[in-house]
């Protein structure tokens, strides 16, 4: 190829790229246009009003992105400007959808493995079929229009990927989008459900560590009831439901007199003592058989439970208090000044078997928390010593500088004593010369 | 305080005809009753006080039980308590360790504190993974968080060997 | 063998007798003001406790940002006696300069500089820095986080001066930022750099008090004044002094223990109410009151450069004066009284504030 390098060849070449230049950009032109053309956008994004919503919406939807536009869900003919071809019903357009054909109308390609595996091949394609074992599926079947079917919770135009945080069905947006319908009381009137979950589930631990924290690992709405296929957990599921995160209490229950005895009951369990959406952080007293406690709810005076209730309250409280009578020696040795890191330290320990002892709770027997609650009394009672040890050396130290203060007192009171006789014998010279 | 030919009123100044200065040796007056008490008192004052000095600096620069400030690097332990498929708990400075003999003999040493809410975590021997009891959060033994809830990896630390036993220190 | 014998066989190696006979002549006036004369005295032996405990704590510290703070802890938990010797180094820190200071205006009061004392004087303000300079490189040798802001709060004051400022800046720091290069050059000038100066500088200034005898103050002047040997009776009293001043340090190390704190960490916050030691604390508070712009130039710098023309004026004071005139002493005194009524108030309000 040598002779491209030459002088008149290069001429030639450069020649014929300016011809084609104009060539090869009406193409472009072309392509540009025929890049679909949409005379849907170009009518709709004239309308004012919701008409044109759908357009605005359409950037940054998750299909429009990939090339799935209007007519793939609508059908009809984009290539027209004529609106009584491009939306011909006869021809197959779809205007709005019907609710009831919500479902199938998106499934048509979300179901289809082949068809997703083109854009994400990890996606599920079973939400359609998982739907229509939800709640809201059923009745859907059933001819109830008033639920929720998959726009109701993605959106129709403007969909985003569930990780952006823009999504309805971000973790953080999740219980808002449930409850745009559920906790409206008068649209939810003609089923017969309460509409105060979200308000509870707002005071709950949950909530606060999902929206205060921003730990997005807490769990919502979807976590325990699942999205596509949205129902309750079963009475005797619960404990499997909450056991993903809450695996160990979850486990004891299971191996527990209450699981038998929750299911002959029909009481759900988990929830019959910790409640299902205003979850609270628990603290001791809903153990035991005071008043705010969950156990006094079955369990009477004289029966075994009541008895095993009181026992492990009473354990937890001996070795709760234990731990802050250590911190509360440790504080005070610290405030005057005695180094107590290692103790607190070790106190840790108390603090992890406390946290354990709760957990072993839910075994529902006094003799499963004895050998942890020993332990940790036992650690704790170890620092509550050095506490004691260091405040003893506190006050070793102040009577041995009250000691040393009196030999220098005394020193220093000799010496004075000795000036003054120095002097009186000097005095006593220079009277004598 | 001169004096030459050794004046009476001046008691006892004597000069020594030996010495080629002009040195006086005072001869000390005997000395009373109440000054030797005075100056026996003074003496023991002195002394106590001496000692309450000197046995605190004596004693400080006696080195002590432990010789050293905890550092960078622990003893976490012996090899040979250490069984293989094993996690034992040790202290790291003010924060709780997890060093791990895994099945194959590897040794490895992370912060036990899990990043998702500050629990304790604890070895798994079934699942050969470090666990996170609180929430079900899930480590391998490269400390990454590979379930539940936990955000971050666990920060490792080096481990070696110094004769049996097993010394960690920071990366 | 008896130590008459002793004396005289050291006598002829070392001339014991002629320094004796120096010692012996060595009087102090006795007058209504004689009391100030054992502030210069007591300062030395709060120097003379920082050089020992110092030199014990040196046993133990350890000078790097990762263990200086574990090594402090070490030495105040797990050292017999480590908390005592720590806080008696702390507490008699913070005396000596208080004792500096009212030696130092004691001398200024009773015009102690007069010829043919300048030079006296001179070495004392220098000691005043020397001291000034202990205290503030100490301070930041536990490492923990009070003191890493205060020095860095510090630096950054010094780095503030017109032309030098950044240089010193960096001298101080060891760098940029305050890092364990800045804890390792603190310590040098701590335990090396600052004591052979300061030992040089205590040596000429004791040497030429010798030399020039205590003065008396300028009214006495030329009147018959009794006089005190120094050995033993002023030497007995000022050891009384030193053995209160004993005690005082052992009682404040017992009761008021010295603070360890929190190990610093340079990329959290400041604390609140962050505040330099007590005898910085009158400058801090100034440079806090004036106002970030005066006229067109920058308040702060404008606070610093009157500290340093202040501190210059006050260094070459002995030539400032004249004492012939009259009105001037009368000025001097009413400048002095200004000066320690500011600093007092300003150290109260810094401290209230």
């Amino acid at each position: 190829m040598k002779a491209s390098n030459s002088f008149p060849y290069n001429c030639r070449k450069l020649m014929r790229v300016f011809a084609l230049a104009p060539s090869i950009g009406l193409l472009f032109f072309v392509s540009a246009s025929a890049q679909k053309k949409n005379s849907c956008v170009d009518c709709h994004s004239q309308i004012e009003g919701t008409l044109s919503e759908p357009v605005r919406l359409s950037k940054g939807d998750v299909h429009d992105s990939r090339g799935i536009s209007c007519v793939d869900c609508h059908r009809g003919d984009a290539s027209s400007d004529d609106m009584a071809v491009a939306m011909n019903r006869k021809k197959g357009f779809i205007g709005k959808p019907r609710s009831s054909d919500i479902p199938g109308l998106c499934g048509r390609c979300h179901s289809d493995a082949t068809f997703m595996k083109a854009f994400n091949p990890s996606l599920r394609v079973d939400q359609e079929r998982e739907y229509s074992t939800s709640v809201h599926g059923k009745l859907l079947k059933s001819g109830e229009q008033k639920v929720a079917t998959c726009v109701s919770c993605h959106g129709e135009h403007g969909i985003r990927a569930v990780i952006d945080p823009q999504s309805k069905v971000y973790a953080l947006n999740v219980a808002e989008t449930c409850a745009a319908c559920h906790a409206k009381s008068d649209y939810m009137k003609s089923f017969k459900i309460p509409n105060d979950q979200y308000d509870k589930y707002r005071t709950s631990v949950h909530a606060r560590t999902l929206y205060e924290k921003q730990d997005l690992s807490a769990p919502t709405c979807n976590d325990c009831h699942g999205n596509h296929g949205a129902a309750p957990p079963g009475l005797a599921s619960v404990a499997n439901v909450c056991g993903q995160c809450h695996v160990r209490q979850a486990g004891l229950f299971q191996s527990s007199p209450h699981k038998t005895v929750f299911g002959l009951m029909q009481v759900g369990e988990c929830v019959q003592c910790h409640s299902n959406h205003g979850i609270q952080a628990p603290n001791d007293e809903l153990l035991g058989v005071g008043d705010k406690s969950a156990c006094t709810q079955c369990h009477s005076e004289g029966d075994s439970g009541h008895a095993a209730a009181k026992k492990m309250r009473e354990r937890i409280d001996e070795i709760s208090a234990s731990i802050s009578g250590a911190n509360e020696i440790l504080d005070r040795a610290e405030r005057s000044g005695m180094e107590v890191s290692k103790p607190r330290f070790d106190l840790n320990e108390a603090k992890d078997a406390l946290t354990q002892s709760r957990v072993l709770v839910h075994a529902f027997s006094p003799a499963e928390i004895d050998k942890i609650i020993d332990s940790g009394v036992d650690v704790s009672n170890k620092s509550y010593e050095a506490g004691g040890a260091a405040l003893n050396e506190l006050s070793f130290r102040r009577k041995g500088l009250a000691g040393s203060l009196f030999f220098i007192l005394f020193l220093a009171v000799l010496i004075y004593l000795k000036v003054r006789q120095l002097e009186s014998r000097q005095q006593t010279l220079q009277n004598e010369s | 305080m001169t004096n030459d030919s050794g004046n009476e009123a001046h008691r006892g100044i004597n000069k020594c005809s030996k010495c080629p200065n002009d040195i006086e040796i005072k001869q000390q007056d005997p000395p009373s009753g109440r000054r030797r008490f005075l100056n026996y008192l003074l003496g023991t004052a002195f002394g106590a006080t001496a000692a309450a000095i000197f046995y605190p600096i004596l004693k400080f620069i006696t080195p002590p039980h432990i010789i050293e400030a905890a550092q960078n690097s622990v003893t976490a332990g012996k090899l040979s308590e250490l069984a293989l498929n094993s996690g034992k708990i040790f202290k790291f400075g003010n924060k709780p360790g997890i060093l791990v003999r895994s099945a194959s003999g590897e040794l490895k040493a992370f912060s036990a504190v899990c990043t998702h809410l500050d629990c304790i975590v604890q070895y798994q021997p079934e699942k050969k993974q470090i666990w996170c009891a609180c929430h079900n959060g899930q480590y391998n033994l490269n400390g990454q968080n590979v379930g539940g809830p936990p955000p971050r990896p666990l920060e490792e630390y080096v481990v070696n060997m110094r004769g049996e036993e097993i010394v960690v220190s920071k990366a | 063998m008896k130590a008459e014998t002793l004396t005289l066989w050291l006598d002829e190696r070392l001339n014991l007798t002629s320094i004796a006979q120096l010692a012996r002549k060595k009087e102090i006036p006795l007058h209504r003001h004689s009391i100030w004369y054992y502030f210069g005295g007591m300062t030395l032996f709060l120097f003379g406790i920082q050089v020992g405990t110092g030199i014990l704590l040196l046993l133990y510290y350890r000078p790097s940002a990762e263990t200086a703070f574990e090594s402090v802890q070490f030495i105040v938990t797990e050292v017999q006696f480590g908390w005592l010797i720590r806080s008696v180094h702390s507490w008699s820190a913070n005396l000596m300069i208080a004792t500096l200071f009212i030696h130092m205006f004691s001398v200024y009061f009773m015009r102690a500089y007069r010829p043919p004392r300048e030079i006296t004087w001179l070495t004392g303000v220098f000691l005043l820095l020397l001291a000034v300079g202990f205290g503030f490189s100490g301070y930041l040798l536990p490492w923990n986080k009070l003191a890493f802001f205060a020095t860095k709060v510090g630096t950054e004051i010094a780095g503030v001066v017109p032309l030098v400022g950044k240089p010193t800046l960096r001298f101080l720091r060891g760098g940029d930022e305050v890092t364990g290069a800045t804890l390792t050059r603190f310590f040098g000038f701590h335990v090396a750099v600052l004591p052979a100066i300061t030992t040089a500088v205590v040596v000429t200034h004791l040497i030429l008090v010798q030399m020039h005898g205590m003065s008396i103050p300028a009214g006495l002047e030329g009147k018959p004044v009794k006089k005190m040997k120094f050995f033993p009776s002023f030497f007995l009293r000022d050891l009384i002094g030193w053995v209160l001043a004993i005690g005082a340090l052992a009682a404040l190390a017992a009761i008021f223990p010295w603070e360890l704190g929190e190990k610093a960490d340079a990329f959290a916050p400041a604390p609140a109410g962050i505040r330099p030691e007590w005898y910085f604390l009158f400058m801090f508070q100034t440079l806090k009151m004036i106002p970030a712009k005066v006229l067109s130039f920058d308040g702060e710098v404008l606070g610093i450069l009157a500290f340093g023309i202040g501190g210059l004026l006050w260094f070459v004071l002995p030539f400032l004066d004249n004492p012939a005139k009259p009105r001037r002493r009368m000025l001097f005194k009413t400048v002095g009284v200004i000066v320690v009524v500011y600093i007092v108030a300003l150290t109260i309000i810094g401290f209230v504030s």
